[in-house]
């Protein structure tokens, strides 16, 4: 396809080397255990994190029963409820979704979607999954040691979390910062190897500015992340070297109990500084891969290009700059200098816009669409209506004095749900249920999948909407008994009944999603190749599943961008990144 | 296609919800209605950017679902569109963020009249502390904490002699007369926290903290703490008592002063080791 025919700026670049040396596995072990590809590691991380993931849902499961009928289950008193509180927040955040999304979905997309045999690091890469899965067994760990888990909110404040008041003072505490700690000693490996290998192993052709909306989030997010959890670490360690060794930095002289404790000059707030400067990009590391994913399943399913691909890209990357300096609205009644709040509530606010942008340019890609409800769509829409509710509570809680009544009350809990539960837990199960024909080979169960569907949304829905007005209303967060309060009516209580039942039956409801994942790896229709017809690379693999090193003797070449989708004179409607350039092609 | 039907019915409902909703804000008690009023307008442009974008999408979930024989049209961008976009959005973000800000202003600006009233956290019920005929408090450190002296003020300043100390947990205030309230904690975080009154804040072991607020409506509230502090946290309870200007005069002559209280806790030692 060398002709003259061919436009200059479409012709490919001259051929450069056609494979990589990779560490071909030669023993069961190396294949499928220590395995250096991508793919497989993808495979370890997202199994991990959805394991520890149903630990989670469980836990939630106590937090709920708590809440709805205090006192009368027996296994649950004050310490079950803080350390399920604790442990079921920091696994969802951290072991799960972030774990799902970089180590997951990362390995298994950026390697195929921008042409390239593997990550640039493959041992690094195994290495980094192995370091996760020890963080992970360190942190479950805490359920076996004397005390159990720690109780001290997933937040994990000072002074509070390392004094004997707290559940899992003797042991708990100490292996929660063990294990992160780990988990981003691993995490750095991993992020490294997501952002050198879009830098510098994609393939000819294929741009920075043709790359997917999927790689553009996890790219961005792994950037970020590499950025704002070292605050996380260093508080990591301060905290335990204050626990174990008697250091202050975040401890000041204070009486526990009627005991004087021997820690004199720390700042509480400090630590909150640190642990919010993680915090906050933290949000984002889960939403913006959510973003990127939610905008290539729109595109294909919709049989039309996203809409406004540059703004897109520009959006990512703004959302990523600004959400480094916001993470002061998680702490507007901190106590810290009332005049940051000025400055916070402004940054906050201003990231309202690029992320209100990706919400146009989603719903406008819908227009004059050629629209294929299938489940992957289905849960799309989903993330949309819970994005755009969980998306504008947050302009109540990042407007610093409309904050002031509202936090620490339930409203934040039903937003932070929303927007960054919900909404990323919906991508994730529509991202699943879209790559699993090109991991397996296989399609899922369409009639299934809707039903989990529609079960997951609207009863998640029904579970986050009405919390919010129990926040407003004025009720904590963080209380295992309401006990007699004045100001909540009993009506308060029965909606508590009514949330915890919903919230049980969508867990268990899961279980859908998990007979039809594992039933389809057997009796799923097979997919063949490309079952969306869609456009970008990963679609293109010589095998599905695609095989070590991904793209057989030569790497494709890249022509288009990848939403190449209803191209007007295209003979289908859709045209393939590596398809050679029709004649007078003009595609990005 | 029945997507667009269930994205219009949640959109409805969750109208109907709002509307129907018994729970709402606490009666107001305080001065700080502004506050009410900015989440009342976030309400209306949020909502309405809500029932916007998901209508808009279920119309177009209607209209452009697939049919036999339908194709996409095929455009990538159209910056117009998206730069006008980009303006209503700014204009809508800056109508919420311009009046938050300047309550916010008048937020962290206390009156230079205002009463000075003293909350102490610890695990798990509140003190507090009332400036004595001096109309000033004493200085007041951790070390000092001992059984005579729970709130560890410091013995020697002249000053905190006369401070009343409150240790029941019921708080008395003054209708009408702003009050700013300076929060210490002498173990770990608190939030002094009473719905009524909207605006609350941490309190911070080793530092002091404030807010202010005037009260607006005579009643009993209650004092809840919204910073977790443990497992005790939700019984972490007191009372506000919002009362007329002579009441609060009588209740607080009622109250004992710093020099009483270590003087009668100085006897009843002695008639302890006595026996």
């Amino acid at each position: 396809m060398t002709d003259a025919s061919v436009p200059q700026n479409l012709a490919p670049p001259p051929a450069e080397v056609e494979d990589v040396e990779l560490y071909h596995a030669h023993s069961w072990i190396t294949k499928y255990v220590f395995c250096q590809d991508a793919k497989v590691i993808a495979i370890q991380y997202a199994g991990t994190a959805i394991t520890v993931g149903i630990l989670a849902l469980v836990l939630s499961w106590v937090i709920r029963l708590q809440l709805a009928f205090p006192g009368a289950i027996p296994f649950i008193d004050a310490n079950v409820y803080y350390q399920s509180v604790t442990m079921h927040g920091m696994i969802m955040v951290v072991y799960m979704l972030t774990a799902i999304f970089l180590g997951g979905f990362g390995n298994y997309l950026i390697p195929l979607m921008v042409g390239a045999r593997d990550m640039v690091f493959p041992y690094v890469n195994m290495l980094s999954y192995w370091v996760y899965l020890i963080a992970t067994l360190v942190l479950v760990s805490s359920y076996f040691v004397p005390g159990g888990p720690t109780g001290a909110g997933w937040t994990l404040y000072p002074p509070q979390s390392i004094l004997t008041g707290t559940p899992g003072y003797d042991y708990g505490i100490i292996l929660m910062l063990v294990s992160l700690i780990l988990f981003i000693v691993g995490f750095t490996m991993g992020g490294l190897n997501y952002v050198v290998t879009v830098l510098q192993a994609r393939t000819r052709g294929m741009t920075l500015m043709r790359l997917p909306l999927t790689v553009w989030g996890i790219f961005a997010a792994a950037v970020m992340a590499l950025l704002a959890f070292p605050g996380l670490f260093v508080a990591c360690v301060m905290l335990l070297l204050d626990r174990i060794l008697g250091t202050s930095f975040f401890m000041p002289s204070l009486v526990e109990l009627g005991e004087r404790k021997d820690y004199v000059g720390g700042s509480p707030i400090l630590f909150q500084h640190l642990f919010w400067f993680f915090g906050h990009p933290e949000v984002y590391i889960v939403a913006l891969p959510a973003f990127g994913i939610v905008s290539d399943l729109i595109s294909v399913h919709a049989r039309k290009n996203i809409f406004g691909y540059r703004m897109m890209v520009w959006a990512i990357i703004a959302i990523g700059v600004l959400s480094m300096v916001v993470w002061g609205h998680h702490m507007y009644v901190s106590g810290m200098d009332p005049w940051f709040g000025f400055f916070f509530a402004v940054t906050t606010l201003a990231i309202a816009v690029p992320t209100a942008l990706k919400v146009y340019n989603w719903v406008l890609t819908l227009w004059h669409a050629d629209i294929h409800f299938t489940t992957p769509m289905l849960f799309a829409l989903g993330f949309l209506v819970t994005f755009v509710n969980g998306g504008i509570t947050g302009l109540y809680l990042g407007n610093v004095i409309v904050d002031v009544p509202l936090s620490a009350t339930l409203f934040v809990v039903a937003h932070f749900h929303m927007v960054m539960g919900i909404a990323p837990v919906l991508v994730i199960f529509g991202a699943i249920y879209h790559w699993y024909p090109k991991i397996t080979g296989r399609m899922m169960d369409e009639r299934l999948g809707k039903i989990h569907f529609w079960i997951t949304f609207l009863g998640a829905y029904a579970i986050f909407f009405p919390m919010h007005y129990l926040g407003v209303l004025g009720m904590p967060r963080r209380f295992y008994e309401m006990g007699d309060t004045a100001f909540v009516p009993a009506s308060a209580a029965t909606l508590n009944i009514v949330i915890t039942i919903i919230a049980l039956a969508v867990g268990f409801a899961q279980s859908i999603f998990f007979y039809n994942l594992f039933r389809s790896l057997k009796y799923g229709a097979p997919a063949g190749g490309n079952p969306w017809r869609a456009a970008s690379l990963e679609w293109q693999t010589p095998e599905t599943p695609p095989g070590h090193g991904n793209w057989g003797k030569h790497l494709p070449v890249v022509y288009r961008w990848p939403y190449a989708y209803s191209v007007p004179g295209a003979p289908e409607d859709f045209l393939p990144q590596d398809a050679p350039p029709l004649r007078g092609e003009h595609s990005p | 296609m029945s997507i667009a039907i269930v994205m219009v019915l949640v959109v409805a409902g969750s109208i109907l919800f709002h509307v129907l909703s018994p729970w709402r804000m606490t009666p107001i008690a305080s001065n700080w209605g502004f506050i009410d009023d900015t989440m009342g307008l976030t309400f209306l442009v949020t909502g309405a950017g809500f029932v916007a974008v998901i209508l808009f999408m279920a119309y177009c979930l209607y209209r452009f679902r697939h049919e036999p024989g339908r194709r996409a049209a095929y455009e990538p961008e159209n910056q117009k569109l998206e730069a006008w976009l980009g303006i209503v959005t700014t204009i809508a973000v800056v109508v919420l963020l311009a009046p938050g800000l300047l309550v916010w202003g008048q937020f962290i600006t206390v009156p230079k009249d205002a009463i000075e009233i003293e909350a102490v956290g610890v695990q798990w019920s509140w003190s507090f502390r009332l400036a004595g005929l001096d109309h000033q408090l004493g200085s007041s450190d951790v070390r000092y904490i001992d059984t005579t002296n729970s709130l560890g003020l410091s013995p020697a300043d002249p000053k905190g002699q006369d401070d009343l100390l409150v240790t029941s947990g019921e708080l008395h205030v003054p209708l009408g007369k702003p009050i700013k309230m300076l929060l210490r904690s002498v173990d770990v975080l608190h939030d002094f926290y009473v719905p009524e009154i909207r605006a609350k804040m941490d309190l911070v072991p080793g530092i002091v903290t404030y807010f202010w607020f005037t009260p607006t409506k005579i009643g009993e509230y209650e004092i809840l703490c919204a910073a977790y502090c443990g497992t005790g946290h939700p019984q972490m309870r007191g009372k506000l008592i919002i009362e007329s200007e002579a009441d609060f005069e009588a209740w607080q002559t009622a109250q004992q002063t710093f020099e009483q209280s270590r003087k009668s806790a100085a006897s009843q030692d002695k008639r302890a080791s006595a026996q």
